[in-house]
This record gives C-alpha cells, sequence and structure tokens, in this order.
C-alpha cells in the first residue's frame, strides 16, 4: 500500500495543500477529483517526486518513503503519465516505450528484445496498433495515450498516476483508455486517476476522493455515491 | 502464428499516401531530383556523364560532404553549427602549419587538428548548454572568430603549401587497385546481405514481423548494382578514388552508429522532444555538447580533405560558400531543420545533387551567378518539402 498522509504545501501566500491524505491500495482505482486549484497537481507532483511538501510524506507499506526527486519515486515504483504524455513523435512505439531505459548489450540496441517484449506488453494489455515501428507522429490520440500508459509499465512499478488520460480523446477512444486502466487493476497495480470528467470516474474508478481548496473534501466509495454528492463535495455546497 | 500473420503487410493506398503526408518521404525525392539532373545535364553535355567527370564529382564532393555529415549531428537536435566553414578552414591550418612550417608526422598533425576541432566543438556545446545562448548565436561568433584566427595564425604570407607528394596530398590522390575495390564490393554486399539474412532468422525466431523476402532481396540486390555501377565508372577512369572510400565509410559509420546505438536513439530523442527525453532520464546536456563536439571534429576532418585536394591551405580556407553548402546539402538530403528526423545519407545524397548542380553548370560554362540561384531554388524546394511534412505530422 501506497499512502500519503498529511500532505502540507504551500506557495508563498498560498496554502496549497493542508494535511491532506490519501490511500492507494494494489488492484484499486482511486479517482483523484477537485475543482481547478483543488490540489489535485500539487498532490500529484508530491507523490510523483517533482516537488517535496514542507510537512507530512509517502509512505510504502508502513515505511516513510524518501522521495526527492521523479527519479527516487521511479525506484520505488511510481510511475507517471503526465498529460502531455511526454512521446518523442519522430521516434516509434518500440522507442518510445523503452525511452531512457533501452535494453542494450554493451551500447548497442537490442531492437528485437525490446520489439518482443514491447509487443507483449501491448498485447496483454489489448492496445491494438497496427505497425509499432511507425512514428508516434503517426498515431491516433487514443492509441498514443495507450503508449504512453505502457511506458509506464516498463519498470514494473506498484503504483501508476494518470493525469488527465482521456482530457483530449474522443468518445471511443476515451472508452479505450477506460478499458486499459481496469486491465491496470487486474494487474494488481495501484492507479491514481486524476479526472475532470465525472462520467470516466464513476465509470471505471473504485474510490473517489475529493479536495476542496488544498483539503480532503470527501471519500466515496464509487459503486454507492451518487453524482449530486460527489460534485456537492467538490463545489463545497452542502450535502 | 503461421508465416504469412508474420510478414508485414504491404500498405494500402490510403496508408501509403498518409505516410507520405506525414513526411516519411525518404529519400525519394533526392533520388527523383539526382536522375534529373543527370538526365538534364547529361543531354546538354555529352561530358557531364563521362567516367573522367563523374570521378572528379566524386573528388569534389568529400570534403565538403564531410562537412555537412557533421551538420547533420547538429541538425537532427534541431539546432545549427553556422561556424562549420570557418572550423574546417581553421583546422586545416593547424594542420599545415603543423606539418610544413613545424615538420610534424602529418599523421600527427591531422590528429592534433582534429582535436582542436573537437576542442572548440566542445567550447560550442558549453556555450550553448550552460550559457544558454541559443546555438545560432554561439555558432555565428565561431563563424567570424575561427575565421579570424585562421587569418591570425596564417599571418604574412597568407598561404601555405603542402608538398605534392605528402601523405596529406596523397590523401586526394590515391585510387584504390581494382582487385582492391572489388574485394570491399564484395565484402560490403557480403555483410550487409548477411545481417538482413541473420536479423531476419532472429525475427523470426522471435515470432516478430519480417518484411516479405523479395523485399530484402531487392534491397541487397539494389546496393550491389549501385556499387557495381560505381566501380565500373571509375574504373574506366583513374579507379575508385580513396576520398570517396573515406566519405563513405563515415556516412556508413556514423548512420549505424545512429540507428544501432543508445547515443543515437537518445540523439533522436532529444530532436524529438526535448522535455520527454529529459524525463525519460536522458542526459540532454551530455548529448547535445556530444553533437557539437562531433560536429566541428567533422568539419576539422573536411577541412582536412579539401586542403589536400588543393595542396595548400590559404586565407580562403573554409570560406565563401562552403557552409552554406554544406548546411544546404544536409536538408536537401532529407535533414529536418526542426529536429528529429534525417539519416546520415542526407550528407552523401545533398552533395551530390549539389556538386552536380555546380559541376554541370560549370561544364555548360553558365555563369556563377545562375548557379548560385539554381542551388538557392533547390535549397528552397527541400526546406519547403521540409516544412509541409513537418505540418502533416503535426496535425
Amino acid at each position: 500500500m501506497i499512502s500519503a498522509t498529511d500532505v502540507s504545501k504551500r506557495y508563498g501566500a498560498v496554502q496549497a495543500l493542508q494535511e491532506v491524505s490519501l490511500d492507494l491500495h494494489p488492484g484499486e482505482v482511486v479517482a483523484l477529483v477537485g475543482d481547478n486549484g483543488a490540489g489535485k497537481s500539487t498532490l500529484v507532483k508530491v507523490i510523483s517526486g517533482v516537488i517535496t511538501p514542507d510537512s507530512g510524506g509517502v509512505a510504502i507499506d508502513g515505511e516513510r518513503a524518501r522521495i526527492g526527486n521523479p527519479h527516487d519515486a521511479q525506484r520505488l515504483g511510481i510511475s507517471t503519465v503526465y498529460q502531455d504524455l511526454a512521446l518523442c513523435e519522430n521516434l516509434d512505439v518500440v522507442a518510445n516505450l523503452y525511452l531512457g531505459a533501452e535494453r542494450r548489450r554493451w551500447s548497442l540496441l537490442s531492437h528485437i528484445r525490446m520489439e518482443r517484449s514491447a509487443r507483449d506488453l501491448l498485447a496483454s494489455l489489448d492496445v491494438r496498433i497496427r505497425d509499432i515501428r511507425v512514428p508516434v507522429a503517426m498515431l491516433s490520440g487514443g492509441q498514443r495515450q495507450s503508449v504512453a500508459i505502457a511506458r509506464a509499465l516498463i519498470g514494473e512499478p506498484r503504483l501508476v498516476i494518470l493525469d488527465e488520460p482521456t482530457a483530449a480523446l474522443g468518445v471511443e477512444q476515451t472508452a479505450q483508455v477506460l478499458d486499459l486502466i481496469r486491465r491496470l487493476r487486474e494487474r494488481g497495480l495501484a492507479v491514481l486517476l486524476i479526472s475532470h470528467n465525472l462520467a470516466d470516474v464513476r465509470a471505471v474508478s473504485d474510490r473517489v476522493v475529493v479536495l476542496r481548496l488544498g483539503r480532503n473534501a470527501g471519500e466515496f466509495r464509487t459503486a454507492d455515491a451518487t453524482q449530486e454528492s460527489i460534485v456537492a463535495a467538490i463545489t463545497g455546497a452542502a450535502a | 502464428m503461421n508465416a504469412s500473420t508474420l510478414t508485414r503487410k504491404p500498405y494500402t493506398p490510403k496508408e501509403a499516401v498518409d505516410r507520405l503526408r506525414h513526411g516519411d518521404l525518404g529519400a525519394w525525392p533526392v533520388v527523383g531530383g539526382l536522375i534529373a539532373i543527370a538526365v538534364v545535364f547529361g543531354s546538354l553535355n555529352e561530358h557531364f556523364l563521362s567516367p573522367e567527370n563523374l570521378t572528379n564529382l566524386a573528388l569534389q564532393m568529400a570534403a565538403t560532404g564531410t562537412i555537412s555529415l557533421g551538420i547533420i549531428m547538429v541538425l537532427l537536435l534541431g539546432e545549427i553549427d553556422l561556424s562549420a566553414g570557418s572550423v574546417s578552414g581553421l583546422c586545416a591550418v593547424v594542420m599545415a602549419i603543423l606539418s610544413v612550417r613545424h615538420g610534424w608526422n602529418p599523421v600527427l598533425a591531422i590528429v592534433v587538428a582534429l582535436a582542436a576541432g573537437a576542442l572548440i566543438g566542445l567550447l560550442h556545446g558549453i556555450m550553448f548548454t550552460r550559457l544558454r545562448m541559443p546555438s545560432f548565436v554561439v555558432t555565428l561568433a565561431g563563424l567570424i572568430g575561427w575565421q579570424g584566427l585562421l587569418l591570425y595564425l596564417l599571418g604574412e604570407g597568407g598561404i601555405v603549401n603542402l608538398p605534392f607528394d605528402g601523405f596529406v596530398a596523397k590523401l586526394s590522390d590515391t585510387w584504390l587497385p581494382p582487385w582492391l575495390a572489388w574485394v570491399i564490393i564484395v565484402l560490403l554486399v557480403a555483410v550487409s546481405g548477411g545481417s538482413s539474412l541473420l536479423t531476419r532468422r532472429l525475427r523470426l525466431a522471435a515470432e516478430l514481423p519480417v518484411p516479405p523476402a523479395w523485399w530484402t532481396a531487392t534491397k541487397i540486390g539494389g546496393l550491389a548494382v549501385v556499387l557495381v555501377a560505381v566501380l565500373l565508372v571509375m574504373s574506366a577512369d583513374r579507379g575508385v578514388p580513396l576520398l570517396l572510400v573515406i566519405f563513405g565509410t563515415l556516412v556508413v559509420a556514423f548512420d549505424l552508429v545512429l540507428r544501432h546505438t543508445v547515443f543515437g536513439r537518445w540523439m533522436y530523442a532529444v530532436g524529438g522532444n526535448v522535455e520527454a527525453a529529459r524525463r525519460a532520464g536522458i542526459g540532454v546536456t551530455r548529448i547535445r555538447v556530444l553533437a557539437f563536439v562531433l560536429s566541428s571534429t567533422l568539419a576539422a576532418f573536411g577541412g582536412i580533405l579539401s586542403a589536400s585536394r588543393l595542396s595548400a591551405v590559404n586565407q580562403g580556407s573554409g570560406g565563401s560558400d562552403i557552409l552554406l553548402m554544406a548546411i544546404a546539402a544536409a536538408v536537401i538530403g532529407g535533414t529536418s531543420l526542426f529536429g528529429g528526423r534525417g539519416r546520415t545519407y542526407a550528407a552523401l545524397l545533398g552533395i551530390l545533387v549539389i556538386q552536380s548542380i555546380t559541376n554541370g553548370m560549370f561544364l555548360l560554362s553558365v555563369d556563377s551567378s545562375v548557379r548560385y540561384m539554381v542551388t538557392a531554388a533547390v535549397l528552397a524546394l527541400a526546406v519547403a518539402i521540409d516544412s509541409l511534412a513537418r505540418r502533416g505530422s503535426a496535425t
């Protein structure tokens, strides 16, 4: 289990986070929702090592983890898919999946080994790309999102953080990506999903954590929660 | 899985058009251009396609082609090196002064000149990465400054002649004996064919798709035909020049490095998306510095080859239009100015186009004013194709 406890972060006069806590269990999709400025991004940045909190921190299996930078987070099994995907559009799917973590013998790329495991990985996630040797620039938005998510799995993480994975996608591609998120859960990964889209959140998550003005503002089991109660928690209206 | 699912299917016409729109034209526009040039100049002047002239063409393009190869290294990162011409001249002068005025061993002088080129590149790279100066400005300063240093080193005389029978001059006046040329061609075809077959085997063993067998066979056959044709043409004159072999070796070696090493992969990654590369843990700074070092070192080597052909260095070494031709060649050959796209063969094909135009116009005794305008038109066309391809991939 990965948990953030009592995380606070202040930017100048703005208290971005105040004693926020979040538990992430294996095989569970947690949706992190909240209005703009609620502190979602800041919390994600703390967990993925981009910023260090003023107080509080992240614990893995009950042990306090030292996360000073994104590399530490990756080493501890925390993998993040950013909204901009961070793909090299001029490189093919295989090259993007292994970017920075190329399989190699001495300095020579092991093309065949990488392509074999890339195909296996994509097949296990049921991601369909006709030719994985073409530049990523030629793929659809949904396929790119799938590639970015698949890349997050290369380092065998325990937690995958997805930042607005469906924001730029059409209906069908959104459905594909949501399926992909369900498959991550089936693999026993903890998934933290940041989204503005409550329909997506209700479709795919097990639990919804609401932030409001930098504080925990409610937590729901998705199956039991109504859309109204989640919206009320987000906006701060009396439920 | 049966064999048919393992063969990569050919593209449907719609997908083919899509690939073209996305800038996956490969080398075809350049090859088409070369054929057009051959037809036009060949019909206007019977000497253009003569073995003697084609051999001269090969000699003329090696030096600028090598500089162009260096330019490709920085273009792949989406940067530019305007200093390559000056650096080539300066390093050639360093080599000439050490070997002629100080009587050093020529090989040692060449090594020192190359090291000087590498140091200059290191300086450019550090100014670009540490001081965050735009590469355009860093190398523009280099263009002027290294030219100044060249003039300072040459001093009063302004010219250093290299002995005609010396090692350096001999570089561009050495011709492979026919048997050696044949052996090299057989080896090249055998190695490339062997590695294709081996890759095919390994991919099939790993249950990965392979291109159809006839395609692999055609590629190897095509390579053999082109190499033999070049050899036959050159044998009809003085033989295969060593200069061409050196240039060809550099092109092939750098292509292999770029496509099959981690360093090469990271070059393309930094050129494609710096931020993504950085987040993936790639040492962007190191890659950038290395690209500038490679560019200046190759420029130095190009300068030495150029000095070898002239048997002299003078105040004009590395000056005039060498830099522009080298950049134009890289772009005409298909290297994207926007970074991340292009192969080293662009240097070979691009310089072939430019040098053919130059050479053909000289044969027709066309004024250099026309020559410049035609070269400019070709360059503009190449950049237009590059820009359109980029727009295609952005949508």
